[in-house]
């Protein structure tokens, strides 16, 4: 015979939500309980000990010692500007090929050198670049978008590419069928077909450009004011200030969190079109 | 009549897709509705992709109105969106993110007219078409019916030439299938040009089409109108969509002698050699004694191997020389006694037999090389009606 456990308790409310879901039993398997709970416990402790840490009475003074306005400024338009360079240049290359995506396995400091590589005073652009035209990259804001750039846009390429690849191709058809050539089909078909796509990796892109450190500090130094972008201020500062270094990274911490959120309801829900 | 070339649509063609080829020769008038019938897989779809210009032809070529849309020899192809055709899709393929008028106005914009002009000629076809009250709807809060009428207007509203329409009642349930079928009859009537009509269900294709083709792998089997299709079927496939019983066989006068086994006495026509025969699943009497056997009319024995209940009568499939599928009352089948098993005796009169050869059901196969045939205009494919 076949062993069964004893029917399990459900209440109104319980049954009321299953049945809006449908299905049966989605909780999560007992065994799956511990791993996930080390997980997020190991996510969180970190965010909780910056909590606790945090000079919550002199906040103000512990920020006003440091380039906190300063690096927050560059932080914030230098990842919007490398996501903006991102969708212009990375959506097209999802759409044309489906690979370029070593900068997401690359560890940023080696990225960082190999920019450097290149786009030096003597590396094998920047030569030109210097010579032809007296731009110098390195240690420059364009430095910073392009160390983003590089790091971050590969993760806009795959959601992109992954939305491309799914997109039911009977739409862009129908638009033939009803005279649109290739640029219109693309324009008015494929991409708000993938736009939920297209919005959730620009936030995934603008998050990881915000936070970039290692290719920044390697391509781009760590000026204030004109390199030192938050992630770097943080790191220095907690060398010098702990407490300036806490308060920091709260303010990126809550940035974070600000975009995420109102981003949330537009682009991160399931990706549908209704 | 030969046609022309220089009036409606001339497919004369070959489509290869793998181990697949469907070959196709056939021409609509203006105004005339042709209906392609056939099994799944019998290259239905792949024709009206070739024809909208979505899928090239292998060799042929396609003419519309006198103009070449495609033609392998010669390297021509006008792509998807430079003809003028509109297609109706399966699943109609609305886009998901446009409001109804929006999807009205697209290919008005998408061919180059301005904002305002596109939104007036979406307004007249939604006009036309009694969808003026949906026209900020999305399309996910369309009825089956609604989103079947936008996407006529949508293929409308481009002003094509030549309509193609792919099982457009498929995706409606049974209850709104009639209305919307007499709804779309009305339409097709007003537009002047050629359409296409893809369908698996045959009364679609006799209650909407002028003229009737059949495909099976990838081939054309038989056209004619529908009645003369629903008939004098040609093949097994057509003979069980029409609910005909048909029988292969060769005619020597006024006796047919059948492939299936058997024979058949039939009016004499002076028919010689192979023949078709079609009869009646209700002119098929059904006795469990012998009946008395005239000259004039066919008599075997069968066995009864399965009874089907249809609305008000019942199916008999019955295994003998030859099989058949023969409808009786229900009162028939309790008088009788019938059940699976049961030894009767089947009785049909010649008159009742429908006997024709195959070659008339079929035009003569046309060649894809450009051999001259009819007036041998450089554009005609000779297409014989």
């Amino acid at each position: 015979m076949v062993t069964r456990s004893a029917p399990s308790r459900l209440t109104a409310q319980k049954r009321a939500r299953r049945a809006a879901r449908g299905g049966a039993s989605r909780s999560v398997p007992a065994p799956l309980l511990a791993p996930a709970l080390i997980a997020v416990a190991f996510l969180l402790l970190p965010l909780a000990g910056l909590l606790i840490r945090a000079p919550w009475g002199h906040m103000a003074a512990a920020l006003s010692g440091t380039d906190a306005t300063q690096a927050l400024t560059l932080s914030l338009w230098t990842a919007s500007v490398s996501t903006g360079v991102s969708l212009v240049i990375g959506v097209p290359l999802a759409w044309v090929l489906a690979l370029v995506t070593l900068p997401l396995v690359l560890p940023p400091v080696v990225g960082g050198v190999a920019l450097l590589l290149a786009f030096s005073r003597v590396g094998l652009v920047g030569r030109y670049l210097d010579y032809w035209f007296g731009l110098t990259i390195p240690f420059t804001p364009l430095a910073v978008i392009m160390a983003e750039t590089f790091v971050a846009m590969p993760f806009l390429i795959i959601t992109v590419e992954g939305a491309l690849r799914s997109a039911d191709q009977g739409y862009e058809e129908a638009a033939a069928t009803l005279g649109a050539k290739r640029m219109t089909v693309f324009r008015r078909v494929t991409v708000p077909l993938i736009a939920p796509s297209l919005g959730a990796g620009a936030v995934l892109c603008w998050a990881r450009a915000l936070g970039e450190f290692g290719a920044t500090i390697t391509f781009a130094g760590s000026f204030p004011g004109q390199t030192e972008t938050m992630p770097i201020a943080v790191y220095y500062a907690l060398e010098t200030d702990p407490n300036a270094a806490i308060a920091l990274s709260l303010v990126l911490l809550l940035v974070s969190v600000l975009v995420l959120v109102s981003l949330r309801d537009h682009w991160l829900r399931g990706g549908s079109v209704s | 009549m030969t046609g022309t070339g220089s009036d409606g649509l001339v497919v004369d063609a070959e489509v290869r897709r793998g181990e697949f080829t469907l070959t196709v020769a056939l021409a609509a008038r203006s105004g005339q509705v042709v209906g392609l019938l056939g099994p799944n897989g019998a290259g239905k779809s792949t024709l009206l992709s070739a024809v909208a210009g979505l899928t090239p032809v292998s060799s042929g070529r396609i003419t519309l109105e006198g103009e070449v849309m495609d033609d392998a020899d010669a390297g021509t192809f006008v792509e998807a969106s430079e003809r003028p055709v509109g297609f109706v899709f399966q699943n109609y393929r609305l886009f998901p993110y446009l409001t109804v008028a929006e999807n009205v106005a697209f290919s008005p914009r998408a061919r180059g007219m301005g904002k305002r002009a596109a939104r007036a000629a979406a307004g007249y076809w939604l006009d036309r078409l009694g969808l003026a009250g949906l026209a900020d709807r999305k399309p996910g809060q369309l009825s089956g019916g609604q989103a079947q009428r936008v996407a006529l207007a949508r293929a409308l509203a481009g002003q094509p030439a030549l309509l193609l329409l792919d099982e457009p009642l498929s995706a409606l349930d049974a209850g709104t299938r009639l209305d919307v079928q007499a709804e779309l009859k009305r339409h097709l009537a007003d537009f002047t040009g050629p359409c296409l009509l893809v369908t698996h269900d045959p009364l679609e294709a006799l209650v909407l089409a002028d003229q009737l083709i059949v495909l099976e792998s990838g081939r054309i089997v038989q056209e004619g109108s529908p009645a003369q299709v629903a008939r004098q079927p040609a093949t097994d496939y057509v003979a069980k969509l029409v609910g005909l019983n048909l029988y292969y066989g060769q005619a020597d006068g006024s006796r047919v002698t059948l492939t299936a086994g058997g024979s058949f006495v039939v009016p004499d026509q002076g028919q010689h050699g192979e023949v078709l025969a079609a009869v009646r699943p209700s002119a098929i009497v059904v006795s469990t004694r012998r009946p008395d056997s005239g000259s004039a009319r066919n008599t075997w024995p069968a066995k009864v191997t399965g009874l089907t209940l249809l609305s008000d009568r019942v199916r008999l499939d019955l295994d003998g020389q030859p099989p058949a599928l023969v409808d009786v009352t229900p009162a028939a089948v309790a008088e009788l006694s019938l059940s699976p098993g049961s030894q009767v005796w089947l009785s049909v009169k010649a008159t009742e037999l429908e006997v024709y050869t195959r070659g008339a059901q079929l035009h003569q196969p046309i060649i894809t090389s450009p051999a001259p045939a009819g007036d041998g205009e450089p554009g005609s494919p000779g297409v014989q009606r």
